[in-house]
């Protein structure tokens, strides 16, 4: 049997994910044509190179049936409950970096806390009879960070795409989303929360905590774990 | 998961228990509808209530407990006095606790009686009491409503203690709005710089999104009052942190609670509400003098309650989750009365846990 290691199929993400292990002393690539979704890894014996889509990562990890697997911080901590009882966080990548922040509008010059906000979606309820709107897709991240920070009295809108236009469009009354330069933030009339930030996000080396190891596997554990210097 | 038949018959003596008291059967649906629930219990209650979609009635949720329709049944009437008791599933995800069950059985009993409500608290601890005898139960209690009294009762702008009253049941923000409002913290440098700005519009950006100038105005004029008050007196902070740090057997925890009335007069009705029950409880044969009683009790759970609170854990299994738990939910229903409210306290028990118990004791 191998060790699986998963890895982004496509994009940025991908190919710095592939010069990092690559800088390392792990080569790997791409089989076949650059459509085909299948990978090879050379440098260690019985180790597997699997191409998923960055957001199945997490959970393959915590169903164990890849051992390793490089995805975004976020993802992991949004898409699995109790993330840290499921997965062990190796490695940081140093790339791929992105934050999870709180916006509001620009013109809301009478907030800048989450204490600010609390009180704004106090007042917005009682003056238009719903909670405040927070539109995102990182639910389960954003309550937590609401939640642990005595935030009340707003609701959570899903919103898969152009997140930062929902308030314009008055969808929603603030956002949570990931930004890296702030700039589509200020292009929509938006800005970030002074402690409004959830997670700095980037992509990182997980183990899953849940998949079985045979003794040989357990050998190309130490070797890869070697060559990583973890 | 099929019940086990010995935790139905639980179930079932439990009920009865309760229909000998006077209450009625209520029978719920299990699929409520998320919006009423969320507007009850705000977006915390996606995180524990499963949710799915109707096609027609929308977004929906599994019953995360009866006390939404019982209260909803009761509304059709207002007959008062009302007993009403339940047995049912209800269903909660288990996130951070992934070995409970997130499906399991309640058993309840809740009274709506506004013309003796200290009878009321008592009559609904008693059966709980009643029920679990014999079994190795501790119970706890508390009183929201003495810490609400408290909070309306300080000498400081109404602003400030609905801020407080708004967050009773999330202790951490309620304490660093304390810590603000005394001065103890020191104000946000943006706030300070907003509020000493001669135009707070010179960096607005474009007037966007449904909160409007009106809003922000007013939020601003909020500000400024608040800037311009008084800090709360750190008399006035002990005496908050003097009631919620009471740990005391009830009888103590009164007289605890009555010298501090004496600096807090506004606390008064409802420490004397809190001797009512107490004298209401002795006569249903409660002892009260080795009664737990805590002045933070009830704070951090999802629920409205804002009276009497209490809940029975088992003293040999500290691992199981509180084999029951109550109190009173007057708040909770003049929110789903629009405005009209109506006296209610009730409690629920899981039988699963009581089933546990007693194969345990064995």
């Amino acid at each position: 049997m191998t060790v699986k290691l998963g890895v982004p199929s496509k994009g940025r993400l991908m190919d710095k994910t592939f010069d990092w292990f690559g800088a390392r002393g792990l080569t790997l690539s791409k089989a076949g044509s650059d459509r085909e979704y299948s990978g090879r890894a050379e440098g260690i014996d019985g180790l597997e190179l699997v191409l998923l889509s960055a957001g199945e990562i997490p959970r393959e990890l915590a169903a164990g049936r890849i051992h390793y697997g490089v995805t975004g911080s976020d993802l992991v901590r949004e898409k699995l409950p109790a993330w840290d009882r499921q997965v062990r966080e190796m490695m940081p990548l140093g790339f791929g970096g992105a934050d999870l922040i709180i916006a509001v509008p620009q013109f809301w010059v009478d907030v800048d806390t989450l204490d600010d906000l609390d009180a704004a979606a106090a007042q917005f309820r009682r003056r238009h009879g719903f909670r405040l709107r927070i539109a995102t897709k990182y639910h389960r991240l954003v309550r937590e960070f609401l939640q642990a920070n005595g935030v009340a009295d707003y609701q959570l809108v899903d919103s898969q795409g152009a997140t930062e236009g929902t308030v314009k469009n008055e969808t929603a009354e603030a956002i949570a989303d990931i930004t890296s330069t702030g700039e589509t933030l200020r292009a929509n009339g938006l800005k970030t929360l002074s402690d409004g930030l959830i997670h700095a996000s980037q992509a990182t080396l997980f183990k899953s905590r849940k998949a079985e190891w045979t003794t040989e596997e357990r050998a190309t554990m130490s070797a890869l774990e070697a060559l990583l210097r973890l | 998961m099929p019940a086990d038949p010995a935790v139905l018959a639980e179930a079932k003596a439990l009920r009865q228990q309760f229909e000998a008291l006077g209450g009625q059967v209520v029978k719920a649906d299990i699929l409520l509808p998320s919006e009423t629930l969320l507007d009850l219990y705000g977006e915390d209650i996606r995180a524990r209530a499963y949710v799915t979609q109707d096609p027609i009635r929308g977004e929906m949720m599994l019953r995360p407990d009866f006390t939404l329709p019982v209260v909803q049944m009761h509304m059709e009437t207002f007959a008062e006095p009302a007993r009403y008791t339940y047995s049912g599933k209800v269903f909660r995800k288990q996130e951070d606790a992934a070995g409970r069950p997130s499906e399991y059985i309640q058993v309840g009993y809740e009274v709506f009686d506004g013309k003796a409500p200290a009878k009321a608290d008592a009559e609904v601890y008693a059966a709980i009491a009643k029920a679990l005898d014999g079994l190795p139960v501790r119970a706890s209690t508390g009183d929201i409503g003495i810490l609400m009294a408290a909070v309306r009762g300080l000498s400081t702008l109404q602003i400030r203690k609905d801020a407080l009253l708004r967050h009773i049941w999330r202790p951490r923000r309620f304490r660093a709005l304390l810590d603000r409002y005394g001065g103890r913290s020191s104000v946000p440098l943006t706030r300070a710089a907003l509020l000493a700005s001669a135009d707070p519009w010179a960096n607005a950006g474009p007037d966007i999104g449904l909160r409007d100038r009106a809003d922000i105005e007013a939020r601003l004029a909020f500000l400024r009052e608040d800037a311009s008050a008084p800090p709360l007196s750190s008399e006035e902070i002990g005496l908050i942190d003097a009631i919620l740090s009471i740990r005391e057997s009830a009888p103590i925890a009164l007289s605890h609670l009555r010298d501090i009335a004496v600096d807090l007069p506004a606390i008064g009705p409802a420490v004397a509400r809190m001797s009512e029950r107490l004298d209401a409880l002795a006569a249903k044969g409660v002892d009260v003098d080795d009664l737990d009683f805590e002045g933070s009790y009830g704070r951090t759970s999802l629920e409205y309650y804002d009276g009497f609170v209490f809940g029975f854990t088992s003293t040999l299994r500290p691992d199981l989750p509180a084999v029951a738990t109550g109190g009173r939910y007057d708040a909770l229903t003049r929110v789903l009365g629009q405005g009209r409210s109506v006296p209610a306290v009730g409690a629920v028990i899981r039988p699963d846990i009581v089933h546990l118990l007693r194969e345990g004791a064995q």
